[in-house]
């Protein structure tokens, strides 16, 4: 059997927020990664992105709106959220 | 819908959380003052990810309303605000005031720690800058100053 392309690779929407998001240059990208990929791994490809590498060593992250951890896998069509701290109210 | 785009009107919210059994109502109000860390503050801008943060409003009124028996409700304002505009409203309506006053506070407590929502000041000598209460810098609200 064949595997394609989609099998050997996830697809994910990352979305940037307030000085994140100013820091990259955009609100949102989607970032190609190995089949299996963390949230870990999105984040460090996240960090490769132009502005990326100015974003704080520890980052507050969502998959699917919910607060994720590093070690978690994604899928695709995942939306990976990068939250600065919060600041409402 | 908790985030909103135009004027929050406490009236109508008050309406919501009222009810025959409920003698005690609690409410916090926040308003955009003028000054922050000793710098004087123009005007806020108020964005956020709103799927997320109606998700996470939803979570913290639904923990409120199990700790407490109450009916309790929140808008939260995006945009720009000006002085004096109101950019949150938390109503809280119980029997008593006790459970009232609790469950008006644990909802604005929690929505500054885990709502995604952020703040952009605007200062008189024209800078501007993200909030961030977790900077260690002169700029960081303390937890007590906070709005």
């Amino acid at each position: 059997m064949s595997v394609s392309s989609s099998d050997a690779s996830v697809t994910v929407a990352v979305r940037l927020f307030a000085r994140y998001a100013e820091l990259l240059g955009t609100e949102s990208l989607a970032l190609t990664l190995p089949a299996g990929a963390t949230v870990g791994q999105v984040i460090e490809t996240l960090r490769r992105q132009p502005g990326g590498a100015l974003l704080p060593p520890r980052l507050l992250v969502a998959r699917n709106l919910i607060q994720a951890g590093e070690s978690e896998q994604v899928a695709p069509g995942d939306e990976v959220a990068v939250l600065p701290p919060m600041s409402g109210g | 819908m908790y985030l909103v785009s135009g004027p929050i009107d406490p009236s109508a919210l008050l309406a919501d959380v009222s009810a025959p059994d409920r003698g005690g109502v609690a409410s916090f109000l926040g308003v955009v003052r003028d000054h922050h860390a000793g710098r004087e503050v123009l005007r806020l801008e108020y964005s956020a990810y709103p799927a997320m943060a109606e998700l996470e409003c939803e979570h913290i009124l639904a923990e409120a309303r199990g700790r407490w028996p109450c009916g309790v409700t929140l808008r939260h304002r995006l945009g720009t605000l000006e002085i004096g505009d109101l950019a949150v409203a938390v109503l809280a309506a119980s029997a008593h005031r006790a459970a009232a006053f609790d469950a008006c506070r644990y909802v604005i407590e929690q929505l500054k720690r885990r709502v995604p929502i952020w703040k952009r000041e605007f200062f008189a000598d024209g800078t501007d800058a993200w909030v961030d209460p977790t900077a260690a810098s002169e700029f960081a609200p303390s937890r007590r100053d906070a709005t």
